[in-house]
């Protein structure tokens, strides 16, 4: 239990008439414990995503479901109790923190508000330490941090909710190198520690690869492949996994340029015709301009969608 | 991350903008004329409505000191037409104006906060009625509204205060919405909604700070607006009643004996000093909190 679950969920931007199909229709789930790496480039809908799993965004189709339960968006009315243990840890740790009140303030007004309990100091230092930092950091102020260390303070402020899932949106790309890796493993020790499901958004497969027992991957609002992560690093079975697993570079120098992925993701305004991937395609045949490739589920957790997967045997049972 | 604490140098933390502001009160003023005047003349003048019965030199109500006799040794400021003593009537007044005149700002922020919070908050058709009423109250020239309005209510001081703040409360409405708006949707704002914050304590903890220092600006700057708009009032006979010593019914009651300049200028000059005291001050704040402006004073 405690799982989040999204079901065919659509974000829509109007703008000057026009809609703009952030999210297409995805369907996601994070287990408890489990951390579930989503990756994609720029402006692929991975934050109007993580905005709508936690109710930040109404989906203008679709729902998300929190131990079975709808999750609504968020409106005039202070979040009920229950959807509380669903949080965001935010992209800039520089704007996620209220800059004018002490980070041990911020910490026992969170597990306050979440929780209804009054937060001693202990509490505080609790979870302080629960993300690596000194106790004393609650007497300082956010300017007075690092980036990686706010990032700490922000995960410590979502942990104050006592959550059961949490969605970190692009949490280490606003970080330097060294935070980043230990924010990232933060991530995995608090799902492994405190059995929290995390759906871990990011652009760096590298990271996400180290840290994400499963990998979605994202591309113009859609997921097109879904799996572990080491059958989707080892043998991505959608080109476009292809093309970025082939893009991240390598310690030994022997990384590639994404040759095979020329051009920039198309204005998701105009999405293009069947397959939103198949002018960038390497393996692109005619009939992907016109038919719309669904989820294929190639083995009972690996997922992609290809036309070409789709003369390939299927998996029994399907 | 277990490497120490760097002081950040950030730009877009809100932390330089309130000591910008702490500055501004402390130090930074000294370094601009202005601002000197300004504190110096408000200062004065709120020294003088605290001691005014000690340093008056007649009771500005008695009407014992002859009809309009010029300015002399024994009468500074002449007398006026009810034989009454002029500079202790303009030492009275500023017991009558500032005081009101502050009252009247707060209680426009006041109600300006509370409506701008609740249409930037909540939005929607909330906002657009809220909106609509500010746009009504703009549509007339604040003192004709405010005429209207006290002469509805019927003349008299309480009344005036009454009907301005009804003039003055969509100005901060509208800053208040649009400072509420573009601080909501700062991600620490929304980090509190997602933790369960209601809407009061949003406004109040996570957005008050963010909208207090322009608003502070604005109610500086304002004083002397109000200071301008209470005398006015009180000159056309809606606001202050005789006898008060009030700046506003002097210079009217200077009007009706003109040849005894003495009796109006005075007051005038009273309400020209401390409206410019306090546009002085509100103008040294705005600066100091404006970035692009504040590297100026400081250098």
């Amino acid at each position: 239990m405690s799982e989040l679950e999204l079901r065919g969920v659509e974000v829509t931007y109007r703008r000057d008439g026009r809609a703009v199909r952030a999210v297409d229709g995805v369907d996601l789930s994070v287990a408890p414990g489990e951390v579930v790496g989503l990756v994609g480039e720029s402006g692929c809908g991975k934050s109007s995503l993580a905005r709508a799993a936690v109710g930040l965004l109404a989906p203008s189709a679709g729902e998300v479901l929190l131990d079975g339960h709808a999750v609504a968006p968020l409106r005039r009315r202070a979040r009920p109790a229950a959807q509380r243990r669903l949080q965001l840890v935010f992209q800039d740790p520089y704007s996620s923190l209220n800059p004018r009140r002490r980070v041990g303030r911020q910490l026992s007004d969170a597990v306050r508000l979440a929780t209804g309990t009054t937060a001693g100091s202990a509490r505080v230092a609790e979870l302080l330490e629960l993300v690596g930092l000194d106790p004393a950091m609650a007497q300082r102020y956010p300017h007075e941090l690092s980036g990686g260390q706010r990032q700490r303070i922000a995960v410590a402020r979502a942990l104050a909710a006592e959550p059961v899932q949490l969605v970190a949106d692009e949490p280490i790309s606003a970080l330097d190198a060294s935070a980043q890796a230990q924010v990232a493993d933060l991530f995995v020790t608090l799902a492994r520690k405190l059995g929290i499901g995390v759906l871990f958004i990011s652009h760096d497969l590298a990271i996400v690869r180290e840290i994400a027992d499963r990998i979605a991957v994202m591309y113009l609002g859609r997921v097109v492949e879904i799996g572990p992560t080491a059958q989707v690093w080892d043998r991505p079975r959608h080109p476009y996994t292809a093309a970025l697993t082939a893009a991240v570079p390598r310690a030994d120098g022997a990384g590639t340029l994404p040759q095979d992925l020329p051009g920039d993701v198309p204005d998701p305004a105009a999405p293009p015709s069947g397959c939103h991937f198949h002018p960038r395609c390497p393996l692109a045949i005619d009939d992907c301009s016109t038919r719309d490739p669904r989820l294929l589920d190639l083995t009972p957790d690996h997922a992609a969608a290809c036309i070409l997967l789709e003369d390939e045997p299927a998996v029994p049972g399907r | 991350m277990s490497t120490p604490a760097e002081p950040t140098a950030d730009p877009t933390v809100d932390t330089a903008t309130d000591a910008r502001a702490i500055g501004v009160l402390t130090r930074s003023p000294w370094r601009q004329p202005l601002a000197v005047i300004g504190i110096v003349v408000i200062v004065g003048w709120l020294l003088v409505a605290v001691l005014a019965p000690m340093i008056a030199p007649a009771d500005p109500l008695a009407q014992t000191f002859g009809k309009l006799s010029p300015p002399s040794a024994e009468h500074p400021f002449g007398t006026d037409n009810l034989n009454r003593d002029v500079l202790s009537r303009v030492l009275h007044g500023a017991r009558i104006s500032i005081p009101l005149a502050m009252l009247l700002v707060v209680l426009s922020a006041v109600v300006g906060a509370i409506m701008g919070g609740i249409a930037g908050y909540f939005g929607g058709w909330v906002d657009a009625a809220i909106m609509r009423v500010t746009d009504l109250v703009f549509a007339f020239p604040a003192i004709i509204l405010a005429m209207a309005v006290s002469a509805a209510l019927g003349p008299g001081l309480s009344n005036a205060v009454l009907a301005l703040t009804i003039v003055l409360w969509p100005g901060y409405a509208r800053v208040i919405r649009g400072l509420v708006l573009s601080a909501g949707q700062q991600e620490y704002v929304q980090a509190s909604r997602l933790l369960g914050s209601s809407a009061l304590r949003t406004l109040t903890v996570e957005l008050g700070p963010s909208v207090a220092g322009p608003v502070l600006v604005l109610v500086a700057l304002d004083v002397g607006n109000a200071i301008l708009l209470l005398s006015g009032l009180s000159f056309l006979g809606l606001g202050a009643q005789p006898p008060a010593a009030e700046w506003g019914a002097m210079v009217s009651a200077g009007t009706a004996v003109f040849d005894s300049w003495w009796v109006g200028l005075f007051p005038g000059l009273a309400i020209l000093t401390v409206v410019l005291g306090f546009n002085f001050l509100g103008d040294t704040i705005r600066d100091a909190l404006d970035p692009r402006t504040a590297r100026a004073i400081r250098s």
